[in-house]
């Protein structure tokens, strides 16, 4: 620590060089903030602690085949589920294709299996009892300005109303709080009751998208899911049931592999900043020859040179690094809005801070080393001589 | 004062410099030709152009002993149009695989309002009148060429990883689907028999998921189907399983109704005519476009986003490669400042030595465009990749490199050069000599 003065002073010994070079550090970082939210967005929708309790039942053939509703009170009978909801996907848009709106429709104790969705019991009860009420997220909200009281039409894409008219009116009851550790999404869903769908549209009658299983016991999860599905094997309407972490990760999944880009992507940015800092700091060094060698005949042993030079490479990406990731906290948020929700990009995370504070040590260090080696066998007589 | 001139110098060299980026990007090929073709004259006939020839020989010829300094702008740069190159081929594979799905020769109708067919529910007497409808081509013995299709989403494993069920669109097609996509050419096995549970596959779907082999049985909505051929047709019908119209209905229980109604056009005119026809019609409420306009529409939102990502992932690195080249030619120049300062003194003048630098710039940014766009080329153009598609369903969809991607790439190398060269090169010619002699 001591030090600290001396590497500082020997990192801004030349200004324009470092700051060039902690431009590149910066920008390396900032895609990597970026690059790297957009990864965990795409992972944590299944790793949250909050609905590991929680399974998932939908048909076994495929995601559009609906199940029948006496099958929800013949789940609830299986031993180990406390709690059977259900819910119907709505498909709904707002005024435009483009504005698409998460909207399910939803049995009335599907907020007590989510109970990460916080809604005021005034709000919940309004409800209850309003037959054409919906409950939305603070998400969703915001982005259409949507208050309790206002009535919105929301197109569905898959179900016309009895009459045939495909735009459905609902009244706005509550806005729901959304509590920690919640999925990714989950703060932009627009909640109908199930029974208001049901009856007045044109197509299905007592039909059910998917049920949602809550557990007794998180840990009897698979063999819960085992006598589930046996309710229905060799009927017309097998389920598969998985927990809500495998289910959305199969969504996930299928998008493409995200997760491979992403690092194709880093890999090449990181290996071009290898090569750059790399090349900074063996001229950083070079030109340093005769000031090492005289901190080393004033007494300066080899291994602290060595281990100046590479504080200094680590401190050079450090400083890049964290204005770089701070840089791309800052402007996450931007970028999300100015795409109009095409492009939805998450806060930073703290996964995301810690990988990347991991990795410009790890990249300070290979950059450093070879400079540093160098740095640690000079020949003082040779070095001062200028050989 | 004499720093504040010197500040609003360089303030409008940075205003200049972005007008004519904004101007390079629009450039066309035939344009950039011509500059070369400028350059090289003014290199070759004039006096200053071929002192900057020599200067910029000297240039080179040292470059081997900077390799290091200098791989980081050729490195840097390959890397830069490399990701470009390979985010925009992505999106330009997905949206040209969806875009020659369809033509202005057949024409789709789907219920009013709905954005795919998944969405869609036609029920049999809108058929019949659909495939009635003037404009509709017919085979020799009078049928109108119009296939009823239902399209429903079947899980199956994946490939490579079995654990994990994708979704695979199952599409129900009538006898005329044969004659109406032209395109699709039995490879293996033969077609379905219309009545049985027998299944033809994609080869795009044949590679994504597991057990689609001719001769396999695979279960779908409880029953046994057997696969009995693969097809290719090089566009978005690759990604599906065929079968019988009738049999897939009744397996899904969809009744006599279909998704959607595919008809060949007597002529891409007759599109007017037929869709006028419909849309008046007071039995129909239906959307009609042409199958072109109508897949061309899927890919868009996608195609975009892709594009949007690509384009900001690549400004960004550009940011980063520009300082490293900037970084890299400062220090070129300072450790050439004597030799410049001495050419100076001998009456060289400030052009010639600003040329050379940028010329040695942006030929080391044209080698790393080279290299990027080449290795991006090997290795991703024709790669096969797969994403959820508006059906609900995956897509298999191959990466594009196209010549004019490439070209992107290369403009793009060139602008960071130019830039990382530019400020670099005003230094050399503004150091003062006698300074520079001495110091150095």
């Amino acid at each position: 620590m001591k030090y600290l003065h001396l590497i500082w002073a020997a990192l801004f010994r030349r200004k324009s060089r470092t700051a060039l070079t902690l431009v590149s550090i910066v920008a390396a970082f900032l895609l990597f903030g970026m690059l790297d939210a957009v990864r965990t967005a795409f992972d944590t929708g299944s790793r949250s602690a909050v609905g590991v309790d929680r399974l998932i039942t939908s048909s076994r053939y495929s995601i559009i085949q609906p199940l029948p509703q006496a099958l929800g009170r013949r789940i609830a009978g299986v031993p180990g589920v406390r709690d059977v909801a259900y819910a119907n996907w709505f498909g709904g848009i707002y005024q435009d294709p483009k504005n698409f709106v998460f909207s399910y429709a939803v049995s009335p104790n599907y907020l007590d299996v989510y109970p990460e969705i916080q809604l005021s019991p005034a709000q919940r009860e309004a409800f209850r009892t309003t037959r054409t009420g919906a409950v939305i997220g603070p998400v969703l909200a915001k982005k259409y300005g949507w208050k309790v009281g206002d009535k919105v039409p929301l197109q569905s894409t898959i179900f016309p109303q009895k009459n045939g008219d495909k735009t459905w009116t609902f009244d706005i009851v509550g806005i729901y709080r959304v509590g920690e550790g919640a999925a990714n999404g989950l703060d932009q869903l627009f909640l109908m009751n199930w029974k208001y769908f049901d009856e007045a549209n044109l197509y299905s009658r007592h039909e059910i998208g998917w049920y949602v299983d809550r557990l007794a016991d998180p840990a009897m999860a698979d063999a819960v899911a085992r006598r589930i599905d046996a309710l229905s094997a060799n009927s017309d309407h097998e389920t598969r049931t998985q927990t809500e972490q495998a289910f959305s990760a199969s969504f996930a999944k299928q998008l493409g592999d995200i997760g491979l880009i992403v690092s194709a992507i880093m890999g090449a940015v990181f290996f071009t900043l290898l090569l750059l800092t790399g090349n900074t700091m063996a001229q950083a060094v070079r030109e340093r020859t005769s000031e090492l060698a005289v901190l080393k005949t004033i007494g300066f042993s080899s291994r602290s040179v060595l281990a100046m030079v590479l504080a200094e490479s680590v401190l050079m990406l450090l400083i890049g690094g964290v204005l770089g990731l701070g840089l791309a906290a800052v402007l996450a948020p931007g970028v999300s809005k100015g795409s109009g929700g095409m492009v939805n990009l998450p806060p930073v995370g703290a996964g995301s801070w810690l990988l990347g504070v991991a990795l410009m040590v790890a990249i300070g260090l290979v950059v450093g080393a070879l400079p540093a080696w160098r740095a640690m066998r000079l020949n003082i007589v040779d070095a001062l001589a200028g050989r | 004062m004499r720093k504040f001139t010197a500040f609003l110098g360089r303030l409008g060299l940075v205003l200049l410099l972005a007008v004519a980026l904004a101007a390079w990007t629009k450039l066309p090929a035939a344009a950039v030709a011509g500059l070369a073709v400028l350059l090289a004259l003014w290199l070759v006939l004039s006096r200053r152009g071929r002192q900057t020839l020599s200067v910029t020989r000297v240039g080179i010829s040292t470059l081997g002993q900077r390799i290091g300094a200098s791989s980081v702008i050729v490195i840097g740069i390959a890397g830069v149009v490399g990701v470009l190159v390979a985010l925009l081929a992505m999106g330009e594979g997905f949206a040209a695989t969806l875009q020659q799905t369809g033509s202005d020769g057949t024409a789709i109708v789907l219920r009013g309002g709905s954005a795919a067919e998944l969405n869609s529910v036609l029920d049999r007497d809108s058929q019949v009148v659909i495939a009635q409808a003037p404009g509709v081509a017919r085979t020799a013995d009078g049928q109108p060429i119009a296939s009823a299709e239902i399209s429903v989403v079947a899980n199956l494993p994946k490939k490579g990883d079995p654990s994990v069920d994708a979704n695979v669109q199952l599409r129900g097609v009538g006898e005329a689907a044969w004659a109406l996509r032209p395109n699709v050419k039995i490879i293996a096995g033969r077609r379905f028999t219309p009545g049985l549970r027998e299944l033809v596959v994609g080869q795009g779907a044949r590679q994504q998921f597991a057990g689609l082999e001719v001769g396999r049985q695979i279960r779908l909505a409880g029953q046994p189907w057997t696969v009995v051929g693969a097809f290719a047709s090089g566009d978005s019908h690759d990604s599906e399983l065929w079968g019988d119209m009738q049999t897939v209905a009744a397996a899904y229980r969809r009744g006599s109704s279909a998704q959607s109604v595919t008809v060949r056009l007597t002529s891409p005119a007759a599109f007017a005519t037929f869709k006028a026809a419909l849309l008046a019609d007071p039995r129909l409420k239906v959307d009609v476009s042409t199958t072109r306009e109508y897949f061309s529409k899927q890919s868009e939102g996608l195609a975009k986003v892709i594009r949007i990502v690509g384009l900001t992932v690549g400004i960004i690195m550009a940011i980063g490669a520009v300082f490293g080249a900037l970084n890299t030619m400062f220090a070129a120049v300072a450790a050439r400042a004597r030799e410049i300062a001495t050419l100076r003194a001998i009456g060289f003048r400030g052009v010639p030595v600003v040329v050379s630098v940028l010329l040695e710039t942006m030929l080391l940014a044209l080698l790393g465009g080279v290299l990027g766009g080449l290795v991006t080329w090997l290795v991703f153009n024709g790669y096969t990749a797969s994403t959820l598609g508006s059906n609900f369903s995956q897509v298999v969809f191959q990466f594009r490199v196209s010549p004019q991607l490439l070209w992107t790439g290369l403009k793009w190398a060139m602008a960071i050069g130019f830039v990382g060269g530019l400020f670099p090169a005003v230094r050399a010619a503004r150091l003062p000599v006698s300074t520079a002699l001495r110091e150095f």
